[in-house]
């Protein structure tokens, strides 16, 4: 202990950097996996700068693509840390408590990947300087585009900042001052809500696409994230409970599935209440949701996607919903991984690509990635992954550490 | 109104220009700091990596770094235009000549279609290629033509793909490009503001400054912007050399563009491309403000429609049945 207390913020990081190179050998070989993915991306990567983006799938019908559908559903996966936070800090649930760090490391990772994928949609990233303000031009605040780079921006701060004060002051072996951080907590909590909102926005304010321009978008967007976000944080926090010596108690998976099974409820009744309003009685505003779920002239890409991940939300909720494994972790976690994967299928490229197809003149076109956005999209999720685990990994050692040193001193 | 608009515009120039001392000072310093810090990296990914020589890479360097167009002084505008000039020179062995022109006074650019008239030849699309220096690869295009059923009126229903002799008994064609709208949603959507409308009507790009999100794009209920997907390709002696900063110069790869009433040559007082090229009268060019211009007549005169019109977006694009 008096060891701890005479270090300092540089000594922090370098104990951080080197937990991260210790581990056994089969975490060293994940990582690894991690590094040849992310080189990969960054090949692929290299191959569109070159070329530029017609080595992607888009087109000037479908000008956008998996880059910004990866993205659109990371932007819930990060917010869902709120889910975490809301109950850990404010209504000071022990249990939430313990792995609310393990949520906020999981926001900043998805954070990481969101704006990654925006970077590598841009057409001239080198340009992207123009977006800051001061030295750029920004349309601030006309642009919801504006708005969302201030958001997730922010977002990211915050996330970053409130664990790293709480886990120095863990480290300095102090106990972290509550009135310093809760402000930043209570403007998170607000901040999760406002990026979901402005990302919503940024589709739902386009009068010009009317598959999106739905009232219903934001709240939907806001019940998906908090059924697909905290189904990641279970397998996250399984892993987690499997793997290493950090132990989550039971009434943490219990809690997660019972706020994942309303929000997948209320997201069902959403997205049934957007298709009655489809299909019920076709308009030509129709057009882009009879793409998505039938197919239109011939063009039928998107028909299988989507009712795989329709079947898939239903039967991981229902699961989900009537708990047949009492809990048990061989029916929750597949349930988890299944229903993460349908809402990643709808509200990624379910989402974006239909609300381009067809033109508004009216053209259908089929929109399938090439491998330079599968590689890039791998680097980025390997990237992703890899912030993650740089940042809980040592984060954990921190907390086990305080864990005993309080534990010792209550004795 | 027209002068009340003319003085909105003044005043929001004014603004844009009150905020530009600072950032200039701050440019500079940035632009050092990062000379000294990024070549490494700059030299790996600007478009300067395939420059040939030094004096190419100084000059792309310069133009990095240079500000959004609407906030340059009019010597700015002629220094990148200079360094622009310069650059074809060396990168294509072009002459080329550009022009920053600012819109007329008293002027706000109308277009009408006649749908009796127009016959889908196509003439206006091949002009417009032409003239706008419009990638080959892609075979990017401005103007789109539509083969109708009789009963239709919305280009989306029509035919845009037809490949056969014209015109058709019992068809009618319509065309469509950017609309120009007063109440642009792509402007609105821009979070760079690299695309804005002049005060003669045009909505233009700055396409040095446009960052590539694609956004506009989302938003324009005419699809009526293009992106450059790759650097464009055009056979070197097709290259229309008058070019205009806003207009018809050749992009840069990963920025978009658009239908600009071909900027360089109406501000010269001559029709766009596309309606010197119609065989058949069927494309009405004027200024609204103008009480003696064809346009006006039109518009006074015949039964006009503008698409789309529930969206507000006010565009200053109108058909017309004869």
């Amino acid at each position: 202990m008096e060891k701890i207390s005479q270090k300092g913020f540089f000594s922090f990081l370098y104990d951080c950097f080197r937990w991260n190179m210790q581990g056994g050998v089969p975490f060293q070989i994940f990582r690894l996996f991690l590094i040849a993915g992310m080189v990969f991306g960054l090949y692929a990567y290299s191959h569109q700068a070159r070329h530029g983006l017609e080595v992607t799938g888009m087109s000037n019908i479908v000008s956008w693509g998996f880059y910004i559908s990866n993205f659109t559903f990371l932007v819930g996966v990060a917010a869902a840390a709120v889910m975490l936070i809301l109950p850990a800090y404010m209504f000071h649930d022990p249990d939430f408590h313990r792995v609310v760090l393990i949520g906020e490391g999981l926001a900043v990772g998805a954070l990481v990947m969101c704006l990654s994928f925006i970077t590598v949609d841009l057409g001239g990233p080198l340009q992207a300087w123009h977006l800051i303000p001061g030295i750029g031009l920004f349309n601030f605040p006309s642009s919801i585009l504006a708005w969302d780079v201030i958001v997730l921006n922010g977002y990211l701060l915050l996330n970053a900042l409130v664990p790293l004060y709480i886990l120095y002051s863990h480290y300095m072996g102090r106990k972290a001052d509550e009135r310093k951080y809760r402000p930043f907590v209570f403007l998170s909590i607000f901040w999760a809500f406002s990026i979901h909102m402005v990302t919503a926005f940024l589709y739902q304010g386009l009068p010009a696409r009317p598959f999106w321009n739905n009232p219903l978008m934001g709240p939907r967007f806001l019940a998906s994230a908090f059924a697909a976000g905290p189904s990641l944080i279970i397998l996250v926090l399984a892993t987690i409970h499997s793997f290493t010596s950090f132990k989550i108690e039971k009434q943490v998976f219990h809690k997660l599935r019972l706020i994942i099974v309303v929000s997948a409820i209320i997201n069902l009744i959403m997205l049934f209440s957007e298709i009655f309003k489809e299909f019920y009685f076709p308009t030509h505003h129709s057009i882009s949701a009879m793409y998505l779920f039938f197919g239109l002239e011939g063009h039928n890409a998107l028909v299988p996607w989507i009712w795989t991940s329709i079947g898939c939300n239903v039967v991981a909720t229902l699961i989900l919903a009537f708990n047949p494994g009492d809990n048990s972790p061989k029916v929750l976690l597949p349930a988890c991984l299944v229903l993460f994967i349908a809402i990643w299928m709808e509200k990624g490229i379910g989402l974006i690509v239909p609300g381009l197809i067809p033109s508004p003149m009216g053209e259908i076109v089929d929109y399938l990635p090439t491998w330079v956005e599968l590689g890039v999209t791998l680097g980025i999720f390997c990237l992703g992954i890899t912030v993650v685990s740089w940042l809980i990994h040592p984060a954990l050692i921190i907390e086990e550490r305080y864990d005993q040193l309080t534990g010792s001193a209550k004795e | 109104m027209v002068s009340r608009k003319d003085k909105e515009g003044q005043v929001k120039k004014k603004n844009l220009l009150d905020s530009q001392t600072s950032r200039r000072s701050f440019l500079k310093g940035a632009s050092i700091a990062a000379a000294a810090g990024s070549a490494a990296l700059v030299t790996g990914c600007v478009p300067g990596a395939e420059a040939g020589s030094s004096e190419e890479f100084s000059l792309k360097w310069e133009e990095y770094f240079k500000k959004h167009y609407r906030l340059m002084t009019q010597e700015e505008k002629d220094e990148t235009i200079a360094r622009l000039v310069k650059l074809a020179k060396l990168q294509y062995d072009l002459d080329i000549q550009m022009s920053s022109r600012p819109p007329q006074e008293q002027v706000l650019y109308g277009y009408a279609f006649n749908i009796t008239r127009c016959e889908g030849f196509m003439d206006c699309v091949k002009a417009c290629v032409k003239e706008n220096n419009q990638d080959r690869k892609s075979k990017t295009q401005y103007i789109r033509t539509f083969e109708m059923e009789p009963g239709q009126l919305d280009p989306s229903t029509g035919d845009g793909k037809y490949f056969h002799e014209v015109p058709v008994d019992n068809k009618f064609y319509m065309g469509v490009q950017c609309f120009q709208c007063e109440n642009a949603p792509c402007i609105k959507a821009c979070p760079t503001k690299a695309t804005w409308r002049e005060p003669d009507g045009i909505v233009v790009v700055d396409y040095d400054w446009c960052i590539g999100c694609r956004y506009c794009m989302a938003a324009c209920p005419y699809w009526g912007r293009r992106f450059n997907w790759g650097k464009p390709e055009i056979p070197q002696e097709e290259i229309n050399t008058k070019q205009h900063y806003l207009g018809n110069r050749i992009r840069p790869k990963g920025k978009v563009e658009k239908c600009t009433f071909c900027v360089q040559r109406t501000r010269e007082g001559k029709l766009p491309a596309c309606a010197e090229a119609c065989p058949t009268g069927a494309r009405v060019f004027g200024n609204l403000l103008d009480p003696d211009s064809e346009i006006r007549y039109v518009l006074k005169h015949k039964k006009v429609f503008r698409m789309k019109e529930e969206l507000g977006t006010d565009p200053k694009f109108w058909y017309f049945i004869d």
